[in-house]
């Protein structure tokens, strides 16, 4: 079991810098979850954890040991990879026991283990095929086995579940939670899917551009995002960004109102100042999504309950919400509040 | 659909691969058909007329000891060339694999000798080990050893050895490194994480991934110390000190063009190209299911 911390971490490729210093404190057993679009630099913030990737400057801890010059053997943490990286050439028993036998572990021993974890992830009936006999959910499975046997202080996670179809996805989702969960091991997890990081994390880091833009329980993040890009990024579909100006406001030069989808409410037009023409609508059953065009030209998109009336495409609504809702985001993107 | 293109007949395809069927008929088919023919004879001293035999070329081969002594050095020595050829192509193509900056111009110095021919290459390493103005030789005296592979078996051997294994350093360094490279650097790192210190990971990982390159490289190696460092031995030792590096391809020259024994030397060809044949067929049979993982 074990903590990870932190501490101002920073990479560079050459002269460019990719991770623009990054704060934080792992508590033992957490769930940490690394979200941001492609190319932000999650990867690298967790290889560098991993110690795949050398540390330009700041420290990583873990139990409270700065590790930056550690060897990755010497880490005590398991990984997996997106395409698994399992070894071709051994059977699914001999890629689980393989970090064993390096540690000596007695063979009877290694067999417990194995076939616990074999049971754990359904993969007993092929313990004795090869990687490319797998399908793609069943080489999954063996390289999150691979990671469990070894009982490592630390899982890392790189975007694991990406080569799955989506029910797969939803299904070893959630088995990674639970799994997770059994054995209180503290783990950090890269993706790019928002809905993994929301329902996975206990904690989850939002990067952008290099940088940890938000670090905090997903719903605290969901409902009061630091930036204007966290707002955006957070939360499907997205939320509604209006010019502050043109809605009559004077904050800030360039300042932009955030507003989320489920938070504006379509009324007659004469019950308000702003209304759009509904371009299209989603019905999804449950809910419905209306897309519109303000008048003044920006885009809105609300989200509002399946059983109310679906707007006809041409029409004009009008467009409500309560104050409370609104997130102020000054020009640079960060939140103003009042 | 798969574009073919259908010729009319057969005059313009059978114009079109005629030079390749000639050039092989003649310098292939023909010089075999010749040796075969021939190794079932005994030409009288003055070439005049020839003796059938049999397959007596074949009894009395089999039974010479100088023969049977050629086999051995033949062994010996494409053992010896393949494992210093490949040994020393890996070690470089393992430190290339992990080098990131230069490695493009340490690339372009390591291929170079392979443009290098095998009578020139010979040359070079005779004239520096040349026992009496060798550069060498000369820095080994200095270290008190008396290098003289005219007179020492072992020496000549271990520099017809040198010689041969130098040239063919490039083209398994080539191989090697592409093998390297094809291995994805994800289940590298994966050994890594799983505790496996650069060692263990070469034995338990990369070698085994390796294997059909190695495979494929271990028999082109051997059919190049049969048949292509004629060129090493010939410049170098002429195949003595006495027999000492006579291999099976020398001694088919040194009998049938220096000692005029032209049945025995044909024989030997028919052996040679039996044992050619053997190992093309091993290799093509393992490179059609080359993956075996
Ligand atoms: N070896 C490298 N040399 C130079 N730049 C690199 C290297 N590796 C990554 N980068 C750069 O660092 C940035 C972060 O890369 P990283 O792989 O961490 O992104 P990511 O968030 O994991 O993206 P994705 O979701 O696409 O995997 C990218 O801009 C990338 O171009
Ligand atoms: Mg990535």
């Amino acid at each position: 079991m074990a903590t990870v911390a932190l501490e101002n971490l920073r990479k560079s490729y050459g002269k460019t810098e990719v991770i623009h210093g990054v704060d934080i404190d792992i508590a033992d057993g957490e769930f940490i979850v690394i979200v941001g679009p492609s190319g932000c630099g999650k990867s690298t913030l967790l290889r560098m954890v991993a110690g795949l990737e050398t540390v330009t400057s700041g420290e990583v801890r873990i139990n409270d040991r700065a590790v930056n010059d550690v060897e990755p053997m010497d880490r005590d943490i398991a990984m997996v990879f997106q395409n698994y990286a399992l070894y071709p050439h051994m059977s699914v028993f001999d890629n689980m026991a393989y970090g064993l036998k390096i540690a000596k572990v007695p063979t009877d021993e290694i067999k417990k283990r194995v076939d616990t974890a074999a049971e754990i992830l359904q993969l007993e009936p092929y313990l004795t095929r090869r990687p490319r006999e797998l399908s793609g959910g069943q080489r999954q499975r063996v390289a999150m086995g691979r990671a469990i046997v070894r009982k490592p202080a630390v899982f890392l996670f790189d975007e694991p579940l990406s080569n799955l179809d989506a029910k797969l996805r939803v299904q070893m989702r959630l088995e990674i939670k639970s799994l997770q969960r059994d054995l209180g091991v503290t783990s950090l997890y890269v993706t790019h899917d928002q809905v993994e990081a929301m329902t996975l994390a206990d904690r989850m880091i939002v990067m952008n551009a290099g940088v940890a833009d938000q670090i905090g329980k997903p719903l605290d993040v969901y409902s009061d995002p630091a930036t204007e890009f966290v707002a955006g990024f957070i939360g499907s579909p997205p939320t509604n960004f209006l010019q502050a100006k043109r809605l009559g406001r004077h904050i800030e030069d360039g300042a932009k109102i955030g507003i989320r989808p489920e938070h504006i409410r379509l009324v007659p037009q004469t019950e308000t100042d702003l209304a759009g023409t509904v371009v299209y609508s989603e019905p999804l059953g449950a809910e419905t999504l209306v897309h519109l065009k303000l008048l003044d030209g920006q885009d809105a998109t609300v989200r509002q309950d399946g059983a109310l009336p679906i707007p006809a495409e041409g029409e004009t609504c009008g467009l409500s919400w309560e104050p409370a809702s609104e997130m102020v985001f000054g020009k640079g993107g960060s939140r103003i509040r009042s | 659909m798969e574009k073919r293109v259908t010729f009319k007949g057969i005059w313009l395809p059978l114009l079109l691969v005629a030079p390749q069927i000639v050039i092989t008929a003649v310098f292939f088919f023909y010089p075999a058909g010749q040796a075969i023919w021939q190794s079932l004879f005994i030409p009288d001293p003055f070439g005049l007329s020839m003796q059938w035999v049999g397959l007596g070329n074949f009894e009395f081969l089999l039974s010479d000891r100088f023969y049977r002594a050629s086999f051995l050095t033949t062994a010996i020595f494409s053992i010896l060339v393949t494992v210093v050829s490949m040994g020393v192509a890996l070690y470089l193509a393992v430190l290339a694999d992990r080098l990131i900056k230069g490695s493009g111009t340490y690339r372009t110095l390591l291929i170079w000798p392979y443009a290098v021919a095998p009578a020139v290459a010979g040359v070079l390493w005779l004239f520096m080990f040349n026992t009496r103005v060798g550069v060498v030789t000369w820095y080994i005296g200095l270290l008190g050893y008396d290098w003289n592979h005219v007179l020492n078996e072992g020496e000549a051997m271990g520099l017809v050895v040198v010689a041969s294994a130098w040239g063919r350093i490039s083209y398994n360094f080539l191989f090697f490194l592409a093998g390297l490279q094809a291995i994805p650097k994800s289940v590298i790192e994966a050994a890594a994480i799983d505790g496996a210190r650069f060692w263990t990971r070469f034995r338990t990982i990369v070698f085994p991934l390796l294997s059909p390159t190695t495979f494929f490289l271990l028999v082109v190696n051997i059919i190049y110390a049969f048949f292509e460092t004629f060129g090493v031995i010939h410049t170098i030792t002429g195949g003595g000190p006495q027999q000492a590096t006579t291999i099976l391809v020398y001694k088919v020259y040194a009998d049938g063009f220096v000692g005029q024994d032209l049945g025995s030397s044909a024989a030997q060809s028919v052996i040679l190209l039996l044992i050619v044949s053997v190992l093309t067929v091993v290799q093509f049979k393992y490179i059609e299911r080359r993956v075996h993982y």
